[in-house]
């Protein structure tokens, strides 16, 4: 196959997170052979971080991603702390596992609206985003952003919860809860849903362990490994909620698994507001020490996992970052070969990549190395096959 | 028994560091080092992380992080790929898992993986000028040089 034929096709948005680019040889409508270039946002984080102080690299590790945007502070404070063992305030710690689920609620929500769309169940789209938006008005009310909360510092949190805010902020929780409810029994006993989605992109147990993947990605393919409960931090110790684990491994697993996550989130929630007592929430950390410190956070999308070696002075002297889709991403290879073209959109996307992938995918046929649809054809596509099927089970 | 007890078993002359009962961090040199990893990753079903690279005097340091999510704990292999080289045996073949990683590093610091299957541009442009390593410390000479290639 000469590659130089290839032709990229789809603006290359930089407003979107993770551009990534898919090829995909085929032969008729089969997928034999894929390939997968990253790279396209490297905005060389690590090294920017070296030239900042402890506190200014929290800020910047926020703006990793849009979507996910505390999974890395999370993630780099525990590994500051953990370089001179810095003790958190409970109350902060109730804080941040409270932000930590409301993010992993909103991103969710988020991915199973996108999936909905890309099967052509644009009701489903519009039920998750419209549900979504009570989520992001609670991190309003307590941040003042709906966004980038920044929530986080070394050694606590900024700001904190007011008391008079809880009673709202556990309503809107028991509406969350309800949502989700009502489009897990929506999404989970569609027939046609169940027939698109079953067993299709499945990911083995033992190629999940091979690979390395982490958070819904590797708990669909029947991997139990969840930093919240395999490596406690936090208040997760604190509250009781499930792990959730499945077997199958393909998409239909997947967008199981991130619903019930979402219910289990938004116990975790409630019960932090409950018992949270009132107290300090920041350390006071004067100085960070010398030496080196790991931490991990369970972000949405797995295991978050951040190094840090300080020298004494004010600023980190390596910083390392590892987000999950780095691990997550590599396994589409293995999902996608043998799969038909309509559900490669679908496929890539299963990993909760971004779904700005899509846009990205070019198909190319193995003996004229052409370049044959663009990524809203393979959306279109997609839809159709739902289409297809919808009329199969209703007529 | 625990996976670092059986580690310090099964690989008696290495230098754990136990810094609390969450990290641990073991020296060792570059052969004992991959054989701790394998054994680790395939045998006692550790997890490997991530690696970090860091660029220092005498080479690239490698950690490897292997998490052990059924002990709450995670264990640090430390080992260094020496200058000028900075040569070190890889360990995708025996774990897939660090394909991307390995890559990741070699692109970053320059450090070579020798038995990588696919030591290809990951991450930089394809265009990227070659012996031009953004990680590391000597960032600015680097840079220099690139602003030459581009002239």
């Amino acid at each position: 196959m000469a590659k130089e034929t290839m032709i990229p096709i789809g603006p290359y948005h930089p407003l979107l997170e993770e551009p990534e680019f898919f090829k995909f040889y085929v032969e008729g409508e089969k997928i034999v052979d894929a390939e997968v270039r990253v790279g396209y946002n490297h905005r060389g984080v690590e090294k920017i971080s070296e030239g900042k102080t402890y506190d200014q690299a929290t800020f910047v590790v926020e703006r990793i991603c849009g979507i996910c945007s505390t999974s890395h502070p999370f993630a780099y404070t525990r590994a500051v702390e953990d370089v001179s063992g810095i003790v958190v305030p409970e109350r902060a710690e109730y804080i941040r596992t409270i932000i930590g689920d409301l993010e992993r609620i909103h991103s969710h929500l988020l991915w199973v609206g996108l999936a909905g769309h890309f099967i052509g169940y644009n009701t489903v789209f519009m039920w998750a985003w419209k549900y979504r938006e009570p989520v992001l008005d609670m991190f309003e009310i307590i941040s003042g952003n709906r966004n980038h909360y920044n929530m986080f510092k070394v050694g606590g949190v900024r700001r904190d919860i007011k008391e008079s805010d809880v009673p709202g902020l556990l309503k809107a929780i028991d509406d969350v809860e309800k949502f989700c409810n009502m489009l897990l029994k929506a999404v989970i006993d569609d027939p046609v849903i169940k027939a698109r989605l079953k067993n299709v992109g499945v990911l083995k147990k033992d190629d999940a362990i091979a690979l390395g993947v982490v958070g819904p990605v590797a708990r669909a393919s029947g991997v139990a490994i969840d930093v919240r409960k395999d490596h406690p931090y936090a208040a997760y110790d604190r509250v009781s909620f499930e792990e959730i684990v499945m077997e199958g491994g393909d998409i239909f697993n997947k967008a199981a698994i991130r619903l019930l996550e979402c219910i289990e989130s938004t116990k975790i929630i409630r019960q932090c507001l409950k018992q949270m007592a009132p107290g300090p929430i920041d350390a006071a950390v004067r100085e960070v020490g010398s030496g080196e410190g790991i931490g991990q956070h369970e972000a949405p999308r797995g295991e978050c996992i951040h190094y840090v070696r300080s020298n004494g002075s004010n600023n980190p002297e390596r910083h390392k970052i590892r987000a999950p889709s780095f691990m997550n991403v590599p396994s589409f290879k293995l999902t996608v070969i043998g799969e038909s073209i309509a559900d490669a959109a679908l496929i890539t996307a299963a990993v909760d990549p971004c779904y700005c992938c899509t846009e990205r995918m070019a198909i190319i046929d193995r003996e004229s190395d052409k370049v044959l649809l663009t990524g809203a054809e393979m959306v279109r596509l997609s839809q159709a096959k739902t289409e297809r099927l919808k009329n199969k089970c209703l007529y | 028994m625990s996976v670092l007890e059986q580690i310090k078993k099964q690989f008696s002359r290495i230098a754990v560091t136990e810094k609390n009962d969450r990290r641990a961090y073991i020296n060792a040199d570059n052969d004992t080092a991959k054989a701790i990893v394998v054994y680790a990753v395939n045998e006692l079903r550790l997890r490997l992380s991530t690696i970090s690279g860091v660029d220092t005097r005498p080479g690239v340091e490698l950690l490897y992080h292997l998490a052990a999510d059924r002990e709450a704990r995670v264990i640090t292999v430390r080992t260094l790929a020496a200058k000028p080289d900075l040569e070190i045996n890889s360990v995708t073949p025996e774990i897939p898992a660090a394909e991307w990683v390995e890559r990741e590093i070699a692109e970053m610091l320059g450090v070579k993986f020798t038995g990588h299957p696919n030591l290809t541009t990951l991450l930089l442009s394809d265009d990227w000028p070659a012996g031009v390593y953004p990680l590391r410390k000597q960032s600015f000479e680097s840079r220099q040089e690139l602003k030459e290639t581009e002239n």
